[in-house]
C-alpha cells in the first residue's frame, strides 16, 4: 500500500517534468513574444529588455536556468506585470481561487450527490424528471450567462431587499461577496454530479447483491447507503478527480464576471501576453494538481472497492 | 398447516410493447419441513413466482392473487411487514454466489447485519453467532473467513456464506433459487447436502427452484413443473420421475442425459422453441411442441386435474373431469 503510494508519487515527477519541457518549448515556438506590443519598440530598448530577462541566451541555457530556478522554488519574474515575481502573483491569487473553488466543490457535492441519488431511486417518476431536467438546464447554460442572471436577480432586482448580494468585487473576501461567485462556480458541477450519481446509482441498485441485501429485511434506505452507495460513487469520484483540479485553479469566466482577484484570469492573460513565466507557472500548478487528484482518486478507489487493493500488488 | 400458500398468483411486467404475463393463475402450497422442487426452463416463471412472494420483483412487476405466509398476505403487506419477515422467517438463497454478496463489505458484516436487524444483537454476540453458523455450514477457519471480502472466497464458499446467512435466524421457509447452478459438480453435492441438513434439523420448509432434474430428485419431496408461467404438473417426486403424466414432463425426463445410454446416438431434445411470453399460443401453451397434440389443445387451455397416480396434470389426456 505504502510502496504503491510512493511509486505513484515517483511516477508523478517525470510526468510533471515532461509537462514543463513540452510547455516550455511550445511557448517559444509560438510566434510573438512578451515585448511585441502594437506600438513598435526601438531596437535598443528591445535588446535591453531581452538581455534583462535572459531571452538572448541560447534556448537550452534558458531551459536549464528555468529548471534550476524552479527547483529552488522560484518561478522567475513576470514579463508583463513588471516588478512582480510570478511567485508573488500566484501567492496573492491562488488562495482566493483555492478558497472559492473548495467552497464550490463542497457545495456541488453536498447538493449534487444526494439529488442524484434521490432521482435514481425515483427513476422515471415526476421527481426524477424534475431533478434531471433541472440538472440538464444547469449543464447547458454556460456560466457567463448564469453569472449575469445571478447578478441581475440578486444584485439588481433584489437590491432593496434582504436578499441583496453584491454584484461583484471582492471586498477582502467578505462572506456576502463570495456567495454569488461560489454558487455560479458550483452550479455546473452540481448538474454534472446529479447526472453521474443518478446514472451510477440506477446501475448500482440493479446489482444482484442489492437483492440479497433486501432479502435480508434491511430497510431500503439502509440497503442504499450501506450496500449500493460505495459502488455508485466510483464514477462520481472518477469525475471529481480532474474536476477538483479545474475548480480549484479558478475559473477565468467567473472570476472576471465577479471581479475576483484569483488566478483564473492568469491562464488567459498570460497566454495572450506571451508572459512565458506566468504561463509556465499556471501550467505547472494545474498539472501538479491533476497528478495529485488522480492519485487521490486511486486511493479513494481502494476504499470504495477493496478488490482494487489486490490488483495492484 | 402449510407454511406458504399461493393462490391464483399472476405476475405481469409492463414494458414498452405491452404486458408480459410471467406467471399465470398459479396455486401451490408448501408444508412445514417439506422440500418442494420447482422445475422449468428459463423464462418459465419459476423465479418470478418466488421473487413476487419475497416482494423482490423488478419495479415494473405487478401481481394479483394471494401468497399467504402464516397470516400475512405477502403480496399486499407493506414494506415494514415484509422487512420484518425477510431474512428472519423467510430467507432466500440466490443463484450466483459470485455476484450476490456485496463486494465491498466483509463477510462478517454481511452476516451480522441480519442478526442486528432481526434479533437486535450486539456486535460481539452477533459475531459469535455468525462464526458458529459459518462453522455449521462447514466453512474452514471461520474466524479468518469472517474478516474476508467475498472476492477472497471461492464460489462454493460464497454459496456456503449465502446459506449461513439464510439460516442465521432459523427461518420457517428457505427459497433456494438455482443454488447450485453456478458451482462445480462436486461442490453442488455438498451444497445440496447442507440444504438437506438444514431442512431436517430445523424442520425448515424449502422451495428449490432449478432446471436440473437431478437436483430435484436428490432433495425434493414434491415437485412442480412449470411451463410458460403455469404449473403443468405437481406431485410426489417419485411418482413424477417414475410415471410422468404431462407431455412436457415426459419430454424433460427423456432429455436427461444418461451414462448407460446404449444407443450412443444424439441427445434427445424437445422439438421447437420455448414459448414467447409476449405472444403465447392459444389453448395449451405447450401444444406447438407436444407430440400428443389434439384439436382442442389449440383452442382450449387444460386445467390442472388429478391423475391416477395422485399427481396433478394440466393436460386433456387426463380425460374429462367426472
Amino acid at each position: 500500500m505504502w510502496s504503491y503510494f510512493a511509486r505513484r508519487v515517483a511516477i508523478g515527477i517525470p510526468t510533471l517534468w515532461a509537462v514543463i519541457t513540452v510547455c516550455f518549448f511550445l511557448m517559444r515556438l509560438t510566434p510573438g513574444g512578451p515585448f511585441d506590443a502594437e506600438a513598435p519598440v526601438p531596437q535598443e530598448v528591445l535588446n535591453n529588455l531581452r538581455a534583462r530577462y535572459h531571452l538572448d541566451d541560447p534556448l537550452w541555457q534558458q531551459y536549464v536556468d528555468y529548471l534550476v530556478n524552479l527547483l529552488r522554488g522560484d518561478f522567475g519574474p513576470s514579463f508583463k506585470y513588471h516588478d512582480f515575481s510570478i511567485t508573488t502573483l500566484i501567492a496573492q491569487g491562488l488562495p482566493v481561487s483555492l478558497e472559492n473553488g473548495f467552497c464550490a466543490l463542497i457545495l456541488a457535492i453536498v447538493i449534487g450527490v444526494p439529488l442524484g441519488i434521490a432521482a435514481a431511486l425515483a427513476q422515471n417518476t415526476r421527481r426524477d424528471y424534475v431533478i434531471s431536467a433541472t440538472a440538464m438546464t444547469g449543464i447547458v447554460i454556460p456560466n457567463f450567462i448564469m453569472g449575469q442572471v445571478l447578478i441581475l436577480i440578486f444584485g439588481v432586482w433584489l437590491k432593496n431587499s434582504i436578499f441583496h448580494l453584491p454584484a461583484g468585487g471582492w471586498n477582502d473576501g467578505a462572506f456576502a461577496n463570495r456567495i454569488l461567485p461560489v454558487f455560479c462556480l458550483a452550479l455546473p458541477y452540481v448538474a454534472y454530479l446529479v447526472r453521474i450519481t443518478r446514472g451510477s446509482m440506477i446501475e448500482a441498485v440493479r446489482a444482484n447483491y442489492i437483492r440479497t441485501a433486501r432479502a435480508k429485511g434491511l430497510p431500503f434506505r439502509l440497503v442504499v447507503l450501506r450496500h449500493a452507495l460505495k459502488s455508485a460513487l466510483i464514477p462520481v469520484v472518477t469525475f471529481l478527480g480532474p474536476a477538483t483540479a479545474f475548480i480549484l485553479t479558478g475559473s477565468m469566466v467567473v472570476e472576471t464576471i465577479f471581479q475576483i482577484p484569483g488566478i483564473g484570469r492568469y491562464f488567459v492573460q498570460g497566454a495572450l501576453n506571451r508572459d512565458y513565466t506566468l504561463v509556465m507557472a499556471v501550467t505547472i500548478l494545474g498539472a501538479a494538481l491533476i497528478i495529485a487528484m488522480n492519485l487521490a482518486v486511486d486511493l479513494i478507489y481502494i476504499w470504495l472497492d477493496p478488490r482494487v487493493r489486490y490488483d495492484q500488488q | 398447516m402449510s407454511v406458504l400458500d399461493i393462490k391464483a398468483l399472476d405476475v405481469r411486467f409492463a414494458n414498452t410493447d405491452g404486458e408480459v404475463a410471467a406467471v399465470s393463475s398459479l396455486s401451490l402450497s408448501v408444508e412445514k419441513g417439506e422440500c418442494l422442487g420447482i422445475v422449468g426452463e428459463s423464462g418459465s416463471g419459476k423465479s418470478q413466482t418466488f421473487l413476487a412472494a419475497m416482494g423482490l420483483l423488478a419495479p415494473n412487476g405487478r401481481t394479483s392473487g394471494e401468497v399467504m405466509f402464516g397470516d400475512t398476505n405477502l403480496l399486499t403487506a407493506d414494506e415494514k411487514t415484509l422487512n420484518d419477515l425477510r431474512g428472519d422467517k423467510l430467507a432466500m438463497i440466490f443463484q450466483d454466489p459470485m455476484t450476490s454478496l456485496t463486494p465491498h463489505m466483509k463477510i462478517g458484516r454481511q452476516l451480522t447485519e441480519v442478526l442486528v436487524r432481526h434479533r437486535g444483537l450486539s456486535a460481539t454476540f452477533a459475531r459469535d453467532r455468525a462464526i458458529a453458523m459459518l462453522r455449521r455450514v462447514q466453512i474452514p477457519e471461520p474466524e479468518r473467513r469472517f474478516n474476508m471480502y467475498p472476492f477472497e472466497l471461492s464460489g462454493g464458499l460464497r454459496q456456503r456464506v449465502m446459506i449461513a446467512m439464510a439460516l442465521l435466524c432459523g427461518p420457517e421457509l428457505i427459497i433456494a433459487d438455482e443454488p447450485t447452478t453456478a458451482l462445480d459438480v462436486t461442490v453442488q453435492a455438498q451444497i445440496l447436502d447442507l440444504i438437506r441438513k438444514a431442512k431436517e434439523e430445523l424442520e425448515t420448509a424449502v422451495i428449490l427452484i432449478t432446471h436440473d432434474l437431478g437436483v430435484v430428485a436428490g432433495l425434493a419431496d414434491r415437485v412442480g413443473v412449470m411451463y410458460a408461467g403455469r404449473l403443468v404438473e405437481l406431485g410426489d417426486v417419485r411418482q413424477i420421475f417414475k410415471a410422468p403424466r404431462h407431455p412436457y414432463t415426459k419430454g424433460l425426463l427423456a432429455c436427461t442425459p444418461r451414462l448407460d445410454d446404449a444407443t450412443g446416438g444424439t441427445m434427445p431434445t424437445i422439438p421447437g422453441q420455448p414459448p414467447n411470453l409476449q405472444n403465447l399460443p392459444a389453448g395449451c401453451a405447450y401444444h406447438p411442441r407436444c407430440p400428443f397434440i389434439m384439436d382442442r389443445c389449440r383452442v382450449e387451455r387444460p386445467p390442472l386435474r388429478p391423475t391416477p397416480t395422485g399427481s396433478l396434470s394440466a393436460c386433456f389426456l387426463e380425460g374429462s373431469p367426472s
